[in-house]
Formats: C-alpha cells, structure tokens, sequence
C-alpha cells in the first residue's frame, strides 16, 4: 500500500468523480455533498501523508504499469510537487465545503468537476513526463471550462468563449513544443531531458531553444504573464466565486511548470542553453506585476480587484523563478502557498459580502450595511493585511523573505522599487475597497432582515482558508525551513535526475 | 517528401492562424481545427519520416519510433474532444449574447449594415 501511496493523489479524485457521476449519487443531492466532502478530506490526508513521507525518506518515483523510466511515465514525489499537490488538496476541501452551502445547487455536475480539476492539478504537478503535463493540463482545463460556465449567464459566456479558445491555442503550441524537444531530444521524460540538453550540438541546440521557449508561450499564458494574462480578470471575476476560489491554483500550476522546466531542464547544466528563458522571464514579470498593481487600482468591484491580485501574485512568483537560487525558490515557494489561500479566501469573502449586500453586490460603492459586519470585517481585515504584506501575518514573512533574497542580486534596483510601489498601490486600493464596503452605508433598515447569515460551513471554508495564512506565521520557522529544504532539493539537479532515472520501483 | 511534408504543415497552421483572427465564432472553430491537424502532422513527423522500417523493435537495425504515433494518438482524441466543446460552447454563445461575435457584441459599423 504504502509504495503506491504516490499515485493515490491522482487516482482518489478520479475514482470520486466517478462515482458521483453513478446513479445513486445523480439523484440525491446530499449523497453528492457527502460523498465529495468526504473523499476531499480523504485525498488531502493521504496527499499529507505523502508528504510527510517524502520529507522523511526522499523522492518517491513511482512507475505507471511498472514501466520505469526514460521508457515509461513516472509519477515523481519530490518534496516541490508534493507540497502543491497537499496545497491543492487543501483549497479543494475548503471549496467542497463551501458550495455544498447551495452553490452546487445550480449544476448537478458540480462535485465531479471540481474533482476531475483536482486530479488534473495533482497529475500535472506529480508527473515526471512533459507529455504527461500535457495530458493533465487537458484534464484540469475541460474541467474548468465547465466549472468557469457554472451557473450560466451572459458575462460568462463571453469570458468562457476567450477562455476556451486561448487555452485551445496554447495546447496546440504546446505540442508543437514537445514535438520539437522530442524530434531533437528523443525523449520527454524530464529527468532524462535534462540529461541530454547539455550534449546538445550545433543546430539540435537552436531547435531545442525553438522548442523550450515555445514552452515558454504556453507557461506564459497558463500562468497569465503580462502579455497573455488579458483573459485572466474577466474569467476570474465573471466565474461563480467559489469556482474562482478553485481556479487560484491553476495560475500556480503554469508557475509550476515553468519553474520545473526552466530550472531542471534549461537551468544550471543545460550547458550552450542555461537560463535560456531568464531575461525573457524577469522582463515579464516585472510588467505583470506593474499591470496587476494598475489592474487592482481600477478595479471596481471586489472579485476583479481579487482577480488582479492574482496577476500580482504570477508577477512576483515568475520574478523568483528568473532569480534561480535556492534562497529565491524557497521564498516563493512560501510566496505560493501563502498568496493561494489568500486569493482563494479573498474569492469566498467576495461572494458573501455580495450576498449580504444586495443590490450593491461586492461593487466598491456604499450600499445597505452588510448582515454580519464583525465576522466578516475580521475576515476581510486578516485576508487585506496578508495580501497586501504588512505585519504580523504570513503576507509580511513572504515579502521580508523576497526583498531580502533579492537585495544582493544585480536587479534589485529594478525589482525593489516596483516591488515597494506595488505594494503601496495594493493598501491603498484594499483600504479604499473596505472603506467603501463596510463603512459608506447608506441603511434602509428594513431591508436588511431578509438576507440569511453566511451558512456554517461558508465560514468553516473562509476561515480555514485564512488560517492557513496564520498557520504560515506561527509555525513560520518549520515552514521556511520546509521551503528552503525543498528548493535545495529542485536545485540539485543531478540528484533529482539520478533518483528518477535509477531509482523507478 | 520532406518538402511536401512541411509546406502542407505550414499552409495548414498558415491558414488555422488566419482563421483564427477572423471576429466570428464559427471561422475560429475551424482555424482551431486546422490547427490541430497541422499539430498531429507535426508531431508525427517528429519521429523522423521513414519507409519501410520496421514496425517493432528487434527484428531489424532499424525500426520505426512508435511513441510519436502514441503522441498523436493522445493528441487526436484531446483535440477532438476539444472541438466538440468548443463547437457547443459557440452555439450556446450565439443563444446567450444573440450573436456570433467572439466578444459578444457587433462593433457600431456591422450594427448599422444590419438594419
């Protein structure tokens, strides 16, 4: 059992999306919440249990069908992949939870998507095969395709229809990218590809830079870098919150990617192609961070201003990806988990101070007062104070951490100042939203007695969430120790390549 | 047959571009579709293109790669599933916005023409 723990994060949500589709589970709508709040919290113990293995014995390759590598696929359990695969785990307990306040009520194939995109996420970040991520990126997008229409309407529609076909287009860039590396490397196993990039002579190594940054494109626009990132606002904002709170992950997973590829495969030992992508990185990055801080500025409710906070958070993590050091991958490795759980908390928070307000919505104008003004003006000022970075919350840590990783690097005269600038424009723009939220109130006592409190289980998933973040600073000397270990781990790159390409069971 | 090869690679992808910068949903799902058979194409090729080669490892010095015949068999079955949604995701956009346009909404000139 314990030897096959490695592919249960990806095996589990199948089977429970499987089984949700089966008759039993068609007709009730609370077999369908207990079933699937049930195998959320399965999965997320068994992705910690892995975890905790991982952390304690090492990398756990695991071969599909006995196949080892380069020949097979491999699921590769390092100490990275692990940690997102329990980060998404967990946001997809606190989602679960969530909707099966009455959100799932509008689709009744609400519960197996949500868990068709979980296996997407764990597989994409699990595998040890380029193609493989292809394959799973495919899964996770056609779940969330039809989790980005839930609950229909027009605003939907329209962001669903760029969504689709942006996303179509960069598959197919995609595999024009792996056709490439694979015509020039002979294989795609990413172990093994780093093996072979440094033997790489005369044109091989162009068409190999052809095919990487092609990859590139696509990372770019899964993760929703500065030029590709024009979907990402309205998709994030016009999506049911909840399902938006989900979808905080699949940003992370182009980072992912991008940070798996360009570091093991086009990093230290690519030799004529090291840190190929780099400069192009860091230039992009820096823009999405200025466009975002712009973004969440104008924003003129709060779902779009957490939408682009989203783009703020790609911005900052892609910057660490250029950095390539262990110090800087161990920064935003907590950066990641940190900036998920807040956005997705921040999603969730949107849709009840919506609800609560009626008319207004979470438009940053006065309205009627909300129902529950203590609980949710708490959450909203734990969730503003990390997002925006200031003390005492896991935000703060994050960029303490950034800043100091890159004071001694040669662009810190870029990054500091648009980091710092940034982060003012980002307090001004989430008081401004609180202000107008909770204090411009314009009561017309009657009204207000109509709306329900938040339901029990809104407030376990909100408060999970952001204690999540509170959890991040409490134990903040485990978790960047845990960070740091990590990175250690991704930067090694030999080793990582030795225990995937000799150590498959 | 190098040659014939890649051009019909590169006139497929050459037109799915020029489709797919067309305003209306319906030239888009056919650039897309023109797209990804110039991929599947791609991606066959680059298992090299040979003649007469063995089809499984073993019974001769030199064999055909099956993996970019598996890459295209994967590829195949994705992209028409892909189509299929994004060809339903059309026709549910042509009913909710009340036209085809990929944004949802006729730019002022088209409106007019209409009337």
């Amino acid at each position: 059992m314990i030897q096959h723990l490695a592919s249960l994060p990806v095996l589990l949500p199948m089977l429970t999306a499987i089984i949700l589709l089966l008759p039993p589970c068609g007709k009730s709508l609370f077999a369908r919440r207990l079933i699937s709040s049930l195998m959320a919290i399965l999965t997320f113990a068994i992705t910690v249990l892995l975890l905790i293995q991982v952390k304690d014995n090492g990398i756990v390759v695991y071969a599909i069908g006995n196949w080892s590598a380069p020949f097979g696929i491999v699921l590769v359990a390092d100490m990275l992949s692990t940690l997102l695969v329990t980060l998404a785990a967990f946001l997809g307990v606190g989602v679960v939870s969530y909707s099966c306040a009455g959100d799932d009520e509008q689709g009744s194939f609400f519960h197996p998507l949500v868990h068709f995109l979980i296996l997407g996420v764990n597989g994409a970040f699990l595998t040890g095969d380029l193609f493989n991520v292809f394959v799973f990126f495919e899964v996770l997008l056609i779940a969330s395709y039809a989790l980005l229409m839930h609950g229909g309407g027009k605003p939907k529609t329209r962001a669903s229809l760029h969504y689709v076909i942006l996303n179509l287009v960069g598959s197919s860039v995609f595999l024009i990218g792996l056709g490439i590396l694979y015509g020039v490397l002979g294989t795609l196993n990413i172990a093994d590809m780093a093996n072979k990039v440094p033997q790489l002579t005369g044109d091989d190594v162009y068409l190999a830079k052809a095919g990487g940054l092609l990859l590139l494109v696509v990372f770019a626009l899964k993760s929703a870098l500065l030029p590709l990132h024009l979907w990402l606002p309205n998709a994030y904002a016009s999506a049911t919150p909840v399902v938006a709170a989900l979808f905080a992950i699949m940003t992370k997973v182009g980072v992912y990617t991008t940070l798996r590829v360009y570091t093991v495969i086009f990093g230290e030992q690519a030799g004529e192609l090291q840190y190929m992508a780099q400069s192009w990185l860091w230039a992009l990055a820096i823009a999405t961070m200025v466009i975002g801080a712009i973004g969440v500025l104008a924003a003129q409710d709060l779902r779009k201003l957490t939408a682009n906070l989203v783009l703020v958070s790609v911005g900052t993590l892609v910057a660490l990806v250029a950095l390539q050091n262990i110090n800087a991958t161990a920064a935003l490795l907590y950066y990641l988990v940190h900036s998920t759980l807040v956005t997705a908390a921040l999603f969730l928070l949107a849709d009840l101070i919506a609800i609560q307000r009626g008319k207004a919505g979470d438009r940053l104008v006065g309205g009627r007062a909300v129902k529950q003004p203590f609980l949710l003006g708490a959450c909203f000022i734990i969730a503003g104070l990390t997002v925006v970075g200031m003390p005492p919350l896991s935000g703060f840590v994050g960029k303490i951490w950034i800043l100091k990783t890159t004071l001694n690097s040669e662009q810190a005269l870029i990054f500091w100042p648009v980091y710092l600038i940034m982060s003012l424009a980002l307090i001004v723009a989430i008081s401004r939203a609180g202000t107008s939220l909770f204090w411009e109130n314009k009561d017309k006592g009657a009204e207000a007695g109509d709306v329900a409190n938040a339901h029990p289980l809104q407030i376990i998933a909100l408060v999970g969430l952001l204690a999540g973040s509170i959890l991040l600073v409490v134990f903040g000397d485990a978790a960047t120790q845990y960070a740091l270990e990590t990175a250690a781990q991704l930067h090694d790159i030999s080793g990582g390549i030795n225990a995937v390409l000799k150590g498959g069971m | 047959m190098e040659l014939l090869y890649a051009s019909c690679v590169g006139v497929l992808v050459t037109c799915g571009v020029f489709l797919l910068l067309r305003a209306r949903t319906f030239p888009v799902v056919l650039g897309l579709t023109m797209i990804s058979y110039a991929v599947n194409l791609f991606l066959f090729s680059s298992g090299r293109l040979t003649i007469n080669k063995a089809v499984v490892l073993g019974t001769g010095a030199d064999y055909a790669d099956p993996l970019p015949q598996a890459l295209v068999l994967t590829a195949i079955v994705i992209g028409f599933a892909m189509t299929a949604f994004v060809v339903i995701l059309s026709i549910r956009g042509r009913a909710d916005l009340g036209n085809d346009h990929v944004d949802g909404t006729l730019t002022r000139s088209k409106r007019k023409e209409r009337r």
